[in-house]
């Protein structure tokens, strides 16, 4: 088997964004693993469109933003690899892998981008009581079904959980026929984008009830009906259950990133996102293994997961080069007042360079109107900027002078927090 | 005719065709559902318990006990999954030692073999996550969990294979006698045979009242689950019991064969026999009592919650016998059931071979091969196989990671896979943390592949279990 410098597993937008910016900064030898059997993963049965305003200014279908990378990943002839499934990345970073046609093989590169992607919560994860009959999806799956096979999961549909990807299927299925009777969210604020909540739902009369859930699914053989009830302090309130005649349940409550195989060659995680601990070069804790996208922590926009590995990407290439030397002192990023995660998790001052900016990409936990966002080294604020609204379903992105924090390098930590404006 | 049709084709009516094919005969097995293993059997704790608990002198006890000395073999011999991990009866400091001593000697009654009671430095020591509150356990070494969809498939295949036939799709609504036996109406089709053997599950009472004047009753007990992903693995190495109480048995926890880890379950007595369905307050149940035994169980990572209906006779005992001339019930065999079921097999079958004085079958063959795993193959067999039969190069399941080559396999096996329910129980396709939201469609398309049906007709789990109802844009 032919050996590779730089192993990316995932062929989705991270993957393919990756791949691109280590071959446009020297690397060579370079191998994508898809394990679908097309690239651009999930993006490919995202038909709708909304792709694309940030990266190439224009909106695109989530197909046609896949294949402008795609593209470029052929033109620049970087080798990938379809249905082909990593079973397994050791701490020395050995991938072993397997497909039809190379049987399992084992690949030691130099480095590896892990860009797995993310999925979705299962009905088990939530604790919904009631009967297990056919009819229960998730968002994702029932998309895939839809828009890639062209089948119809259901007729009549309740949607639990307004993650975008309910969103974006309460309006598929309305088109494809179906008819969407509600989205319910569990919590008082939706995890989604609010031009997606415009768009998908008000725009075609699909009521939205937050503070709401599912506390009944009926149907022995497949779903007959199900019953929300509004939600007071994480519990359904006794006398306001409504029954909803439905044949299917899709869910939509939350994305998972994939890090078994990080989890696996004792990659440390975050807690909070479930992906890897990264450094400000995106690099995890295990020397020479980057991570990029949803398999990092969950995005809002396909154009930031695009940013972001392609970040990683030179990262790696440099790591490749020889540039990548181990540094002792990191400083920890510690989130608080509102600030949920931060990615990355530690910056390591000596791996600066005075020009450069640093990427701090965070979620919020809740609704906030008139803040400031404030990153603090000691007590000396190097970062501050206003904000009138924040909200959990959108990433929020800062960018930090690397002077800044050179200049405040004997600090314990950056302290990153929402404040009063 | 048929010379015995057995009703019911979970784990007791599949042990007892098993033993019956060591005979010669014409022997039919019938279920209402598509598959085998889709009442009782297939959600419940998956244990095998060491027999301490049945009472003394009991029919029950012996089967229990003569049970759990057969599995081990039993696993070898038809390749299952099964672990001698042994089970622990935890003591709390509030509760009555006598109790436990009681469960002790009742043990050694029942000719549970290597009980003992260990004491707290040692239980801690045996699991680390045990209450704070612990203070003494009844350890029962012979103790084990198995998979019982392995078990159930094992026994139903290895019958096939030795000659007994099976029908889904089947359920008898009527039963009378006719001259030399006796005459099944079936939704699909009258049926007659000489010998009946009712191993109906929660349904059995049905099915014996209609044959016999002693009424029996068969309450649906119901029994709430949480699984957990097996990211658990190794939060307790043992099944850990707590003591009853007058409140009743509580609630276990254990280690799954496949790594999980299983909590559970409720007792909760219902009048339909059809309703599987979870319930909050059951679910609650279960997260309150859980405590009592173990502390700071990752609930957090439950992948799925389930309910299974236990067939519990009112007068909570085995019912294995000849109820009116050549029907015999097995009826009743709620918990330890899948525990007995070894010996429930060669009882019945004895007893059925003894009214009808069938000869030995000279061609049966004992052994069973199950779905090949490629994960237990080292590297360099494991690039043979991929080599002979590329679908096992093609993972179709990421969480378990199950190639398409074992749900090829699945699906062509007798009794073989023809839902995703029943791809799922035989190759753990979907049975991991996405819980069937990756592969499902794939599987979908293997199915609807290799049994030559269109995709709207594939089921979930047969019936009108239907995952697709049409296709896009069709009613616009």
């Amino acid at each position: 088997m032919k050996q590779y410098d730089l192993v990316i597993i995932g062929g989705g937008p991270a993957g393919l964004a990756a791949a691109v910016s280590a071959r446009n900064a020297g690397i060579r030898d370079i191998l994508i693993l898809e394990r679908d059997a097309e690239l651009g993963g999930i993006l490919n049965q995202c038909i709708h469109n909304g792709f694309g305003l940030h990266t190439f200014k224009e909106e695109l279908t989530g197909p046609e933003y896949a294949s402008r990378f795609i593209a470029q990943v052929q033109e620049l002839g970087i080798e990938y690899k379809l249905n082909t499934m990593v079973l397994d990345l050791s701490k020395d970073k050995t991938v072993t892998a397997m497909n039809r046609t190379d049987g399992l093989f084992q690949l030691q590169p130099k480095a590896v981008i892990l860009a797995m992607g993310c999925r979705e919560r299962p009905r088990g994860a939530l604790n919904i009581p009631g009967s297990r009959p056919a009819g229960i999806y998730t968002a994702g799956t029932a998309q895939r079904l839809v828009n890639m096979e062209g089948q119809m999961p259901g007729r009549k549909v309740v949607i639990l959980g307004s993650g975008d990807i309910g969103l974006i299927m309460a309006r598929r299925m309305t088109l494809e026929g179906a008819e969407v009777k509600v989205v319910a969210e569990l919590m008082p604020y939706s995890g989604g984008l609010k031009r997606n909540i415009v768009q998908c739902l008000d725009d075609f009369g699909i009521p939205l009830k937050l503070s709401h859930t599912v506390v009944d699914i009926r149907g022995k053989d497949r779903v007959e009906g199900i019953t929300l009830a509004r939600v007071e302090q994480g519990k359904p309130v006794p006398g306001t259950e409504e029954y909803y005649e439905c044949d299917t349940l899709l869910l939509s409550c939350g994305l998972i990133p994939e890090n078994e195989l990080s989890r696996g060659a004792g990659v440390a995680l975050n807690p909070v996102t479930n992906g890897p601990a990264v450094n400000e070069s995106l690099e995890t804790s295990i020397p020479g293994v980057f991570a990029a996208g949803n398999v990092l922590h969950v995005h809002d926009l396909v154009d930031y997961v695009s940013e972001e590995a392609a970040a990683a990407g030179r990262h790696a290439a440099v790591f490749i080069l020889g540039g990548g030397e181990a540094s002792v002192q990191a400083l920890p990023i510690r989130c608080c007042s509102g600030v949920r995660y931060s990615v990355p998790s530690f910056i390591r001052p000596d791996c600066l360079n005075p020009d450069d900016t640093v990427t701090v990409r965070f979620r919020v936990d809740n609704i906030y109107k008139n803040k400031r966002i404030a990153v603090y080294a000691g007590e000396n604020q190097i970062f501050t900027k206003k904000r009138n609204v924040l909200a959990p379903g959108e990433m929020e992105t800062i960018k930090l002078k690397a002077c800044s924090i050179l200049e405040n390098r004997e600090a314990a930590e950056l302290v990153l927090k929402l404040e009063d404006a | 005719m048929f010379d015995v049709i057995i009703i019911g084709a979970g784990v007791s009516g599949c042990a007892i065709a098993r033993e019956l094919s060591r005979r010669k005969g014409n022997f039919l097995v019938v279920d209402r559902a598509e598959d085998v293993c889709c009442g009782t059997s297939k959600a419940n704790s998956a244990i095998v318990h060491a027999g301490y608990d049945a009472p003394q002198g009991t029919l029950m006890a012996k089967l229990n006990v003569q049970g759990s000395r057969m599995m081990g073999e039993l696993s070898k011999e038809l390749d299952f999954h099964y672990q001698n991990i042994g089970s622990l009866v935890v003591m709390n400091k509030d509760q009555n030692r006598a109790e436990l001593l009681r469960l002790y000697e009742n043990g050694i009654a029942n000719g549970v073999e290597g009980l003992r009671i260990v004491e707290q430095e040692e239980l801690r020591r045996m699991e680390p996550n045990i209450s704070d509150d612990a203070v003494a356990a009844l350890y029962a070494p012979t103790a084990a969990i198995i998979c019982p969809f392995g078990l159930t498939y094992a026994l139903a295949e290895n019958a096939a294979k030795n000659g007994v036939s099976f029908r889904f799709d089947t359920e008898v609504t009527n039963i009378e006698a006719i001259q030399g036996g006796w005459k099944l109406t079936t939704s699909s089709g009258i049926l007659e045979t000489r010998v009946v053997v009712n191993a109906a599950g929660v349904y059995a009472d049905r099915l014996h009242n209609m044959v016999s004047d002693d009424t029996m009753t068969i309450v649906p007990r119901r029994g709430d689950y949480f699984l957990l992903d097996r990211s658990c693995e190794g939060y307790v190495r043992h099944t850990i019991f707590q003591l009853p109480t007058k409140f009743g048995k509580g609630v276990l926890v254990t280690p799954t064969v496949h790594g999980n880890t299983i909590v559970g379950p409720t007792a909760i007595d219902i009048e339909d026999k059809d309703s599987t369905a979870t319930t909050q307050e059951g679910l609650d149940q279960i997260r309150s009592k859980v405590c009592l035994s173990v502390k700071n169980l990752p609930l957090r990572q439950t992948i799925t919650s389930f309910a299974g209906l236990r067939a519990h006779d009112t007068r909570h005992r085995f019912t294995i016998e000849e109820v009116a001339p050549g029907f015999v019930d097995c009826a009743g065999i709620e918990s330890p059931g899948l525990s007995c079921s070894p010996a429930v097999g060669v009882m019945v079958a004895q007893m059925v071979t003894d009214i009808l004085n069938l000869p030995e079958n000279p061609d049966f063959d004992g052994k069973r091969k199950g779905i090949l795993d490629p994960k237990a193959l080292s590297f360099e067999e494991r690039a043979r196989l991929i080599k002979e039969n590329p679908a096992y190069g093609t993972v179709v399941c990421r969480c378990e990671t199950i190639t398409e080559g074992e749900i090829i396999d699945a699906i062509h096996r007798v009794p073989g896979a023809r839902s995703i329910d029943g791809v799922k129980r035989r190759t753990r396709a979907g049975m991991g943390r996405c819980q069937g939201g990756f592969c499902s469609p794939k599987v979908m398309e293997i199915i609807a592949r290799e049994l030559n049906i269109p995709l709207s007709e594939v089921t979930k789990s047969g019936g009108a279990s239907r995952l697709i109802v049409g296709k896009s844009k069709d009613r616009l």
